[in-house]
């Protein structure tokens, strides 16, 4: 369970961290907590999974490569295997199940903007299964902070 | 630092796409392994924020382990000429965490061209939020659809292939 100085520490965390020598004794002082206690809540915090990473958040866009939201209708007994076989491809980045026909949502990253569409046709050679491609047009972004 | 000895940002990223260790001195740690002194790290890694490569080093937080039970993919079929005007209100809701207009796949079932992302604490929270979503686009809005998420199959950011 997350106390509330877990949810204050997740909610500094998710902007920027220092790139001072000792960036986890800078957010404890910010805070009014030990740098000793900063990292361990942060390893327990990994542990239970109330973080799922912690680290730099890579653009590959700005880097010369591309993202792109792709879909697949799994069916539903062939949901774990096509899971698997997705999810081996080191460019998903994130897979989510949704509930709906379109049932697999997932995330790729590649180093080039053609790499897109050579990855979604090596995961529908793999799955036998089609990949829709849904890149983004337009962003309309304001800035995303989860509230914890 | 001579062309030939210098780290690739590419290095950099390698070092770095798995999480910085949570230790007192971090970048210290990776620049040790790069073989690197911290302070050339650190001018490197502003380097790629001011590129825009590195957006920010920070926690991704897992939103159901924050009691944020319910997270709905809302789906719009909006007019083509209204997308851009309506996409910017919808994306500065408060509520709304990211909001794309991307291709419709109407042969595959798929009319939708604008993505909204709503989080909430609970499902009734989420339905109230897409009803406010669709009072905005009213009659520019043909039809809608919300996919919850049920599982997080795999979240690890960016990986690189490996070259060679």
């Amino acid at each position: 369970m997350l106390d509330d100085t877990d949810r204050l520490l997740i909610n500094r965390l998710q902007d920027d961290l220092p790139m001072s020598t000792n960036p986890f004794a800078e957010v404890g002082e910010e805070l009014g907590l030990s740098e000793a206690d900063v990292i361990s809540r942060i390893e327990a915090m990994k542990d239970s999974g109330a973080i799922t990473r912690f680290g730099p958040f890579f653009d590959v866009a700005a880097m010369g490569g591309a993202f792109c939201l792709c879909a697949i209708a799994v069916p539903a007994d062939q949901f774990e295997r096509v899971m698997t076989e997705v999810n081996d491809f080191p460019e998903v980045a994130h897979n989510y199940e949704r509930d709906h026909t379109l049932n697999m949502w997932f995330v790729l990253a590649t180093e080039t903007p053609e790499g897109i569409a050579e990855t979604a046709e090596r995961i529908e050679e793999k799955t036998g299964l089609k990949v829709l491609c849904f890149p983004k047009l337009q962003e309309f972004f304001i800035g995303f902070r989860v509230k914890a | 630092m001579s062309v030939e000895t210098k780290i690739s940002d590419r290095e950099i990223i390698a070092a770095l796409q798995g999480g910085l260790p949570i230790v007192a001195a971090p970048y210290t740690e990776v620049a040790d392994k790069l073989g690197m002194s911290e302070t050339d790290l650190v001018t490197q890694i502003a380097a790629m924020k001011d590129s825009g490569a590195i957006r920010r080093i920070a926690a991704a937080p897992n939103h159901y382990k924050l009691g944020m039970v319910a997270n709905g993919m809302t789906v719009w079929d909006v007019e083509d000429a209204q997308v851009a005007e309506l996409g910017a209100k919808i994306g500065a809701l408060p509520f709304v965490t990211h909001c794309y207009e991307r291709p419709r796949a109407r042969d595959q079932g798929w009319p939708y061209n604008l993505f909204a992302m709503v989080h909430g604490d609970s499902p009734d929270e989420v339905e109230a939020k897409r009803a406010e979503i669709a009072a905005i686009l009213g009659d520019a809005c043909h039809g809608h659809d919300i996919l919850y998420s049920k599982r997080i199959l795999k979240k690890t950011g960016l990986r690189l292939r490996k070259r060679g």
